[in-house]
């Protein structure tokens, strides 16, 4: 288990348990933490998922694929934290993550 | 106005399941005309993930979305489907003599016996960008599609997006219009690298302006384009003056015209009973993502039962005196001779 704190846009923000395995993403859906939306359900084909990882975590949870560096072209106001969580493995070194999530999502 | 189009079927929609109906149709000797917005078939398959791995079609441990409908269209080339590409079915009327009267975008009309409707998540449309107040300045200056170079002789045109269509029009359009300036968020461009190469020489040239950023605002008037403001990679905002933009940001699906249909709609979804999966309107089916009954799975496996059932009860509607007998494939020379085999 890992913990992972959503803040959303307004600033409110929620703390919930991830499983090791899953992605940030999944564990978002899992837990009805508004602010993404996954509509292509995790496979990197929609950039609805994007978050902002915060600027502590961003060495620890490393930078976008090719792939995902494309999709995120597709997002809306993507910064140097942009990351689709879809994309994003939940592992014990991720304990106490914390991300952002946009204005909106694409 | 062009000749209307007679016909036993009308299939909407390309997407994996449309296709397939079209081979459940043909066993029964029904032949189809189909139609899609995109400019080629395979739907969802083949617009949003056709490289990605599909691991649950039965009998194929691994196919991509490309490749299953490569396949696809293998196994219906026998039936000899009529494909109309980059056309939209915008209207769909009973006439009556319980027959169906379709329209699309370009003008083409079919008169139909039946209509599958096939239609997935809704047609692919392109995706609006993410800036407040775009809707005031569509059709006028923010433009999705080029349909006349001419448009935008002599003017400053933005083009935004850095896969192929975006680089496509920078190219296109250089020559044409007043100045082109390509705007991208990174220095790195998804197209193929032969036009990258291109648009990087004309840039060299001082024909073409890159920027490297993200729009944020629009500039102007009664939906005329003055200038869009712009967060640049160097951080600061900077006015950009151009006169109509051209955003490139893929495709998105949008239920479209459907919902004008009279097909009492749930949640953006056609209702149909798991018999005959046709719809309220009887002689009207719906098959594959765009339907809805109790358990229903949007599932491309679910799509392909859903066309084998809707092909027997489409069958019986279009030649009510003729028995329909069931048999397989494997065994049955009437069905292999229909499939060229034997
Ligand atoms: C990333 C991703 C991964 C997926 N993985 C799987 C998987 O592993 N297994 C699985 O079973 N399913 C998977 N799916 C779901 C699967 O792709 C869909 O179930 C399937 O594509 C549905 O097929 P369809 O033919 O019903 O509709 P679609 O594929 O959506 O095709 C519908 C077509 O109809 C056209 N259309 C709609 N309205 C009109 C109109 N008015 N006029 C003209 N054309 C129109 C559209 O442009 C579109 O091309 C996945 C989906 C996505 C996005
Ligand atoms: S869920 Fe679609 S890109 Fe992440």
């Amino acid at each position: 288990m890992a913990k992972i704190t959503y803040i959303d846009a307004s600033g409110e923000s929620r703390t919930v348990e991830a499983e090791v395995g899953a992605t940030v993403m999944e564990t978002a859906i899992r837990h009805d933490v508004p602010g993404i939306e996954a509509e292509c359900g995790g496979a990197c084909s929609c950039a609805t998922c994007h978050v902002y990882v915060d600027a502590a975590w961003t060495e620890t949870v490393g930078g976008p694929e090719p792939m995902e560096e494309d999709m995120l072209d597709f997002a809306y106001d993507v910064r140097p934290t942009s990351r689709l969580s879809c994309q994003i493995k939940v592992t014990p070194a991720l304990d106490g993550l914390v991300v952002t999530t946009p204005d909106r999502q694409a | 106005m062009t000749e209307t189009i007679k016909t036993d079927v009308v299939i909407v929609g390309a997407g994996p399941v449309g296709l397939f109906a079209v081979f459940e149709l043909g066993l029964l000797d029904i032949r189809a005309h189909v139609v899609d917005i995109l400019d080629r078939p395979g739907g969802q398959c083949a617009e949003l993930y056709p490289e990605k791995p599909i691991y649950d079609i039965p009998g194929l441990p691994v196919v991509t979305g490309q490749e299953l409908t490569d396949n696809l269209l293998e196994q219906i080339k026998p039936f000899g489907a009529q494909y109309h590409f980059s056309e939209i079915i915008a209207g769909l009327e009973k006439t009556e003599d319980d027959r169906f009267l379709l329209t699309t975008d370009a003008g083409t009309r079919f008169d139909a016996k039946v209509v599958v409707i096939a239609a997935g998540g809704g047609s692919f449309q392109p995706k609006k960008p993410p800036i407040d107040g775009v809707e005031a300045f569509e059709e006028k200056s923010v433009h999705y599609a080029v349909r006349k170079m001419d448009v935008f002789r002599g003017k400053r045109v933005l083009i935004v997006g850095g896969g192929d269509s975006a680089l496509d029009w920078t190219l296109n359009l250089a020559p044409v219009a007043q100045r082109v300036t390509l705007m991208h968020r990174r220095d790195a461009f998804r197209a193929a690298p032969d036009s990258v190469n291109k648009m990087r020489k004309l840039v060299e040239e001082g024909v073409v302006d890159l920027a490297l950023g993200q729009v944020t605002e629009l500039i102007g008037e009664d939906g005329v384009l003055k200038a869009v403001k712009a967060k640049l990679v160097d951080g600061q905002t900077h006015e950009i003056a151009t006169d109509a933009m051209l955003p490139f940001f893929g495709l998105t699906m949008k239920l479209g015209p459907i919902a004008d249909w009279g097909l009492n709609l749930e949640e953006n979804l056609i209702p149909v009973d798991t018999e005959k999966f046709e719809t309220t309107t009887p002689g009207i089916f719906a098959i594959g993502d765009i339907n809805a009954y109790p358990g229903k799975l949007k599932l491309i496996l679910s799509g392909f039962h859903e066309a084998a059932l809707m092909a027997q009860a489409a069958a019986r509607r279009i030649n009510p005196d003729r028995k329909v007998v069931f048999q397989y494939t494997t065994s049955s020379t009437s069905l292999q001779k229909k499939l060229g085999v034997a």
